[in-house]
């Protein structure tokens, strides 16, 4: 297995000839009936698998125009063919994007379109059978939906509409992806994806508190659960445990604690991230969102702010108002209520990094650079960040508010080589609902391309340090580094380096 | 009235009628069916202004074509905007009762026939020679090329060599379609070959790949504004659900104070 073998980096990253069915397989490891059953799925494939499938492909492209435009408009001009990390890493045809929107367009030609039907040969249309079913698990489980190929289609296709319409067609016949449906399960249960039961996270919040005065003499809090705070913060549940992540977590306690905005994290609400959109499921999407809004309404806040997550980001920022009226311009009851309540004055929800920010340009934090003097860093744009949201509301927002944080709280800072980073960034290979074990061989593969640049940036810049504002990209970064021969501690969060150098007030005001 | 002009004067009516209720029903199809969240593609325009101006950019100039293949774009961009001045330069033939003097000014784009070629050939290269681009053509995507590349070369041989074919026949074909005043058309093998696969690729338009022509302004990706913050976006479907859900407030959730 290539899994513990260390990747030699080419000096410049080909385009990899194709090499047929390198990556085929049995895809992740899939649900089992309880896991599909908390979901509303069924717990097996059903009997009639291919006429349910059929039928949900046609209320799917009657509910959501863009899969119905996507599969009528592909003119195959092939400019995506190498624009996805996962053919790059793994040169299997089917991981080009036209190819992974082809195993669900063929489909839909062969038993939608007058073409399909009368002459399926001629234009590739292909009946839904077993084997195709097949190559729909593994391939649309080999895409993390980032969207790099959706920046550089002349009509705008976006695989990733595809690949969530593919995984909600089969979640709906009873095939379902292990890792994403367990932890959805667990958010729908508990209130987050770990399963963090609320005396545990209170636990965890009151021994950091304990680590960071011990650190810093400052009495930075991580309150819970405190009605009437100015702001509930919404953030990834890893940040509460895993590595680098928490780090990010204690830097955002102590850019509040400077900001003397009251804040507090929600027991029930204790997730910013949102497996539905993975899987494509608009109702599970919205429960998710839902927790939080009823979060917001409870703890009487007046603003909520969202922790460092990339496809939370997307989901707070372009759907939340959508999903729950969270945001401005609504006017049914819950819009209303919200926006009420939240303070207008602030965009709603609001980015960490905008909260931060904002903070720095009104010169209300002030650093001590050189505690970063032993870094260069550079910063990996999360692709559901970079390709679906914006931050500050200014054009390339999302692009320049996490930089400007990061200089101001480093002197060294280097990009990566610009075609890899911004809207064209290139994913880290484990987003999307692939961030599990069992897809290790492809989340390896797929992370080539973010390590190619990586590697280059090190011998030109000197970088060693690795920033970033997603859960994801951190756990993935964590796990794939050392495979390509980088110390795995090069990744951390964007507040980590601000929780570095942030020149705290030990008097501590309430 | 000969057999053969019967059959291309009803298979222009028949074109033009698939071409006209196929592409309406697609039209009205995507019009009707809803965009239930925002998904606006990077780099994404914050005013609806910024849409125009990118949707504008996209559709004459191809915009991100040239950021995403050099070469494609070249082809494609060519022939595009080739096809366009050709249509023009035909619409001369078609033009019932006296001919408007803007139109005989342009006979120069008929040059635009060697862009054309050029990027149809330069595209059928790409698929045929780009492992890539061959692995994910069938043979429609083929045949389509191949169709146009007829078209442009019959037609080429016609304007540019020595290819006889009565000009009077074909003015009074061609305004015979349109003013219901049908006459013979010039029997020509060449000239059957420049006008069966255009009126083919006509009625096939609404039923294959060159849906890319409307598709490209129905793509949410493409048309939207990204204000998803300050806009509520909501769809038939998706508000109904709203209408559904009571949140019961203050239940599980009174440790703080």
């Amino acid at each position: 297995m290539s899994t513990n073998s260390i990747e030699k980096l080419p000096t410049y990253l080909a385009i990899p000839p194709l090499k047929k069915d390198s990556m085929v397989g049995n895809g992740p490891f899939k649900a089992n009936i309880e896991i599909q059953k908390d979901l509303g799925f069924p717990g097996e494939k059903v009997d009639n698998w291919q006429q349910v499938a059929i039928n949900k492909i046609a209320e799917t492209k009657s509910k959501y125009r863009s899969v119905q435009v996507f599969l009528d408009s592909c003119m195959k001009c092939g400019v995506c063919t190498d624009k996805c990390h996962y053919y790059l890493g793994t040169a299997d045809p089917k991981n080009m994007p036209v190819a992974r929107q082809d195993l669900f367009r063929s489909v839909y030609r062969r038993h939608f379109t007058f073409a399909g039907k009368y002459f399926p040969k001629l234009v590739g249309a292909k009946d839904f059978d077993e084997d195709m079913l097949d190559d729909w698990y593994n391939y649309f489980h080999q895409c993390s939906q980032c969207r790099r190929c959706a920046v550089f289609c002349p009509i705008g296709i976006d695989t990733a509409e595809i690949s969530m319409a593919a995984r909600e067609i089969m979640n709906v016949i009873g095939v379902g992806q292990k890792y994403p449906n367990q932890i959805l399960g667990k958010i729908n249960k508990i209130g987050n994806n770990l399963g963090m039961p609320e005396p545990a996270l209170r636990d965890t919040l009151a021994d950091l508190e304990e680590e960071i005065e011990e650190e810093t003499g400052a009495s930075v809090k991580l309150p819970l659960d405190i009605k009437n705070s100015e702001v509930l913060m919404v953030t990834p549940s890893a940040d509460f445990f895993a590595e680098p992540h928490i780090d990010g977590l204690i830097g955002y306690a102590k850019v509040f604690h400077q900001s003397g905005v009251s804040w507090t994290l929600s027991s029930y609400a204790s997730e910013a991230a949102n497996f539905g959109m993975f899987i494509g499921n608009y109702d599970v999407m919205r429960q998710g969102a839902l927790r939080i809004r009823k979060a917001a309404l409870d703890l009487n806040v007046k603003r909520v702010v969202v922790g460092e997550c990339g496809h939370a980001w997307r989901v707070a920022y372009s759907f939340w108002n959508t999903l729950t009226g969270l945001g401005g311009g609504g006017s049914d009851e819950y819009s209303l209520k919200l926006q009420n309540q939240l303070d207008s004055n602030y965009p709603q929800p609001q980015h960490m990094i905008e909260f931060t920010y904002d903070l720095i340009q009104r010169d209300k934090l002030s650093f001590d650079k050189s505690k970063n003097d032993h870094r260069v860093v550079t910063f990996h744009d999360s692709c559901n960040v970079a390709r679906g949201s914006n931050m500050g509301d200014i054009e390339n927002g999302q692009f320049i508010l996490p930089r400007e944080v990061i200089k101001a709280a480093c002197n060294n800072f280097a990009d990566m080589h610009k075609s890899t980073i911004k809207s064209t960034t290139f994913c880290c290979g484990g987003g999307g609902g692939l961030l599990t074990d069992d897809l290790i061989d492809l989340r390896i593969k797929g992370a080539k391309p973010r390590m190619h640049a990586l590697k280059q940036s090190e011998q030109d810049n000197g970088v060693n340090t690795l920033a970033a504002i997603c859960a994801i990209c951190k756990s993935q970064f964590s796990k794939v580094l050392p495979n390509y021969d980088f110390d795995p501690y090069m990744i951390v969060s964007v507040h980590q380096l601000v929780s570095d150098a942030i020149i705290l007030t030990k008097d501590s005001e309430t | 009235m000969s057999l053969i002009s019967i059959f291309f004067i009803l298979f222009f009516y028949f074109s033009v009628l698939v071409f006209i209720t196929g592409l309406s029903y697609k039209v009205v199809q995507y019009w009707n069916t809803p965009v239930p969240l925002k998904i606006p593609i990077a780099p994404a325009p914050l005013t609806k202004s910024g849409v125009f101006l990118r949707l504008t950019k996209e559709v004459f100039l191809f915009e991100t074509l040239f950021k995403s293949s050099k070469w494609t774009w070249l082809f494609g961009w060519s022939f595009h905007l080739a096809l366009v001045l050709l249509f023009f330069r035909h619409l001369v033939y078609f033009w019932p009762g006296e001919t408007p003097s803007i139109l005989l000014y342009t006979e120069p784009l008929k040059y635009a026939a060697y862009p054309l070629i050029f990027g149809l050939i330069g595209l059928l290269g790409r698929r045929i020679f780009v492992d890539r681009v061959r692995y994910i053509s069938a043979p429609s995507d083929y045949l389509m090329l191949l169709l146009i590349i007829l078209i442009g070369a019959s037609g080429m041989l016609m304007t540019f060599a020595n290819y006889y074919v009565d000009l009077g026949l074909v003015y009074n074909f061609a305004e015979g379609l349109i003013t219901f005043n049908w006459s013979e058309l010039p029997k020509e093998v060449i000239f059957l070959a420049h006008i069966f696969p255009v009126f083919f690729l006509i009625a096939i338009f609404p039923i294959s790949k060159l849906l890319h022509g409307p598709g490209i302004f129905f793509a949410p990706t493409l048309n939207q504004v990204d204000d998803a913050r300050k806009k509520r976006h909501t769809s038939n479907w998706a508000m109904q659900k709203e209408k559904n859900t009571k949140i019961d407030l203050e239940h599980n959730q009174d440790k703080g104070n």
